[in-house]
């Protein structure tokens, strides 16, 4: 039998308008030896006494897509929760280890919170705009930060970002009218055209896709395709398919462990460890 | 409401002669009566105040709702200055008591830790449970003799030549002392409702501002609060209502003075309190129809304001997109 035309049940397959992927994704080097962005080192979390995360050490190389994947409750929100410190409005949190973003510290002391939420943003499972127009929408993290000065400039970098985020022709007439208003893969990349913004160096994802049909799924992975050339990706999915066509790198978590994280079509093609294999192929998860 | 399908409004409300069982039946007509009974009741107020204030609206006309001079001995009845207190210690009392609430409701939900925050909120509601007439009493002994001497003396002194509303004599019975209790008296009410919303503001609304950047401050008050206003609103109407319609407390402390003052140092009078204290010794058939031409507007008043209220929350919440 001809291997080429073995079904593989988690071959990557990529975006259609990429057919270089295929070829860019096995010459990608391992993680380590790429600028790193985000790196956790033996970073640990509990909620209360609940411990959440186990001695997670990770790389996530800068202007990439980095897919955590994992059954429910391993870990991978709050792992991604913690990176802009979302966590933080839980009481009764405490970690240990650390994250660093460009080999700053996220957790010193001396942090500001604000700027780093600015420097790494984050598109919710479920889209979240305000109930506002969907020009305020964008323009209100340029507004909270003091980014623009002047209508004018405002009125450029929210048409920037709506074009960035794929929307601009579809709401360019109706840039007053309500965000509620769209539709929900319309409210999703909203909610990304508002993360960028701010112009974030990290965007986190977490199952930014998971509320909507295929083919509002299908414009969101298009959209994460070419964001990555500007932008550090984190995206934690449920959908292993969706990993395996959107990210470069996919990290395992299981149980609050970080089992194995490597190039996304070695992992799903050629997992080192058993307890991926496994649940890659559907025996437990 | 009435679906067609089911054979019209008559027939789903009245037993029907079905062999459906008898205790079914009963239900149905027992709930029919109470879902009647308070429409029927509010009709029957609106009628019975009515034709007793027939007689006054007949005498006076507009006259009456303009009319300034309230002298029952000379058959003069002109319900302007109640009308005039009762509106104006009520907006006072939102004034003081809105902020105030808000800022309250802000601290418990947003700032406070849970072992401050809850008994706070409790004591918060026991300003609820005190009756009136203990306000009015703690309005007589404390609130009037300090509003008297800390803070209408000097006021008076120092700018009563300038400052219209501080202006004249300092007699602690005042409007002003009317709007500080009436406002304390509202404030479990609005911060309550104020609560109740901001905690409903969805967690994603708070988590999207902060993960834009914004501090806690402006995600409260840029995304909380916008979110929460209709809610805010329907709350400060809540209060509203109540001090329009208060009577004991208000009664004790504002001087009873049917005159129309600019000085919030005058006294005043209001509509519920002019019922409470002259109904029992209304003489005379016109008198008696006078009181009661003011009952109906006051009951008129808070109508309108409760309709005004509700337009408000739906077009808040619409321009939200809600």
């Amino acid at each position: 039998m001809n291997a080429e035309l073995q079904p593989s049940t988690m071959a990557p397959h990529r975006p259609s308008r990429s057919p270089g992927a295929e070829a860019e994704a096995s010459a990608l080097p391992p993680a380590r030896e790429l600028e790193s962005a985000v790196e956790a080192t033996d970073f640990s979390f509990w909620y209360g006494s609940n411990q959440a995360l186990d001695s997670i050490s990770l790389t996530v190389p800068a202007r990439k897509v980095t897919a955590l994947i994992g059954p429910s409750g391993c870990g991978k929100s709050t792992f991604l929760r913690s990176i802009n410190r979302m966590n933080d409005l839980i009481p009764g949190i405490r970690h240990e280890g650390d994250i660093t973003l460009h080999g700053d510290s996220v957790y010193r002391n001396d942090r500001d919170v604000v700027q780093l939420r600015k420097s790494v943003g984050m598109v919710f499972q479920k889209s979240n705009p305000f109930p506002k127009s969907i020009y305020q929408n964008v323009a209100y993290g340029p507004k909270v930060n003091r980014l623009v000065r002047g209508r004018a400039e405002m009125d450029e970098l929210v048409e920037r970002s709506l074009r960035r985020a794929a929307l601009w022709d579809e709401v360019k007439d109706r840039l007053d009218s309500s965000a509620l208003g769209l539709s929900g893969g319309q409210q999703q990349r909203l909610c990304i055209a508002r993360a960028l913004a701010v112009s974030p160096e990290v965007i986190l994802m977490d199952e930014p896709a998971s509320a909507l049909d295929p083919v509002a799924t299908q414009k969101i992975e298009e959209l994460i395709y070419e964001l990555k050339h500007e932008y550090t990706i984190l995206i934690v999915t449920h959908n292993m398919q969706q990993a395996a066509r959107v990210s470069d790198y996919t990290a395992f978590f299981y149980m609050g462990r970080l089992i194995e994280m490597g190039r996304t079509q070695q992992l799903f093609t050629n997992p080192h460890e058993e307890q991926t294999e496994a649940y890659i192929t559907g025996r437990f998860g | 409401m009435a679906n067609p399908a089911d054979g019209g409004l008559m027939a789903r409300l009245l037993p029907s002669r079905s062999k459906g069982n008898v205790q079914d039946q009963f239900y149905r007509l027992a709930l029919l009566l109470f879902g009647v009974s308070i429409p029927l009741l509010f009709l029957f107020i609106v009628l019975r105040i009515g034709t007793e204030a027939w007689p006054a609206m007949e005498a006076f006309g507009w006259g009456f709702i303009t009319g300034t001079e309230w002298n029952p001995v000379l058959r003069e009845f002109g319900a302007l200055p109640f009308i005039f207190g009762t509106v104006v210690s009520s907006v006072l009392a939102l004034m003081i008591a809105l902020p105030l609430s808000v800022g309250l409701a802000i601290f418990l939900t947003e700032l406070a830790p849970r072992w401050l925050a809850a008994p706070i909120a409790f004591a918060t509601e026991l300003l609820a449970a005190i009756p009136s007439v203990v306000y009015g009493l703690w309005g007589i002994f404390v609130l009037v003799p300090w509003l008297r001497f800390t803070i209408q003396e000097p006021l008076s002194r120092h700018f009563g030549d300038v400052i219209p509303i501080f202006e004249g004599p300092a007699y602690g019975f005042s409007m002003m002392a009317g709007a500080v209790i009436l406002s304390i008296m509202i404030i479990p009410f609005i911060s309550a409702v104020t609560r109740e919303v901001l905690t409903a503001v969805p967690r994603d609304q708070r988590e999207a501002a902060l993960a834009l950047g914004a501090t806690r401050w402006e995600m409260t008050w840029q995304v909380a609060l916008p979110y929460a206003l209709p809610g805010i609103i329907g709350g400060a109407i809540l209060g509203l209502g109540r001090a329009l319609g208060e009577t004991m407390a208000i009664t004790m402390v504002i001087g009873n003075r049917p005159d129309i003052a600019a000085s919030l140092f005058a006294p005043g009078y209001t509509m519920a309190s002019v019922l409470a204290n002259e109904f029992a010794e209304a003489t005379g058939a016109l008198y008696l129809s006078a009181l009661m031409e003011i009952a109906l507007i006051l009951f008129g008043i808070t109508i309108v304001v409760n309709i005004f209220a509700q337009l408000l929350v739906w077009r808040v919440a619409k321009r939200g997109g809600r």
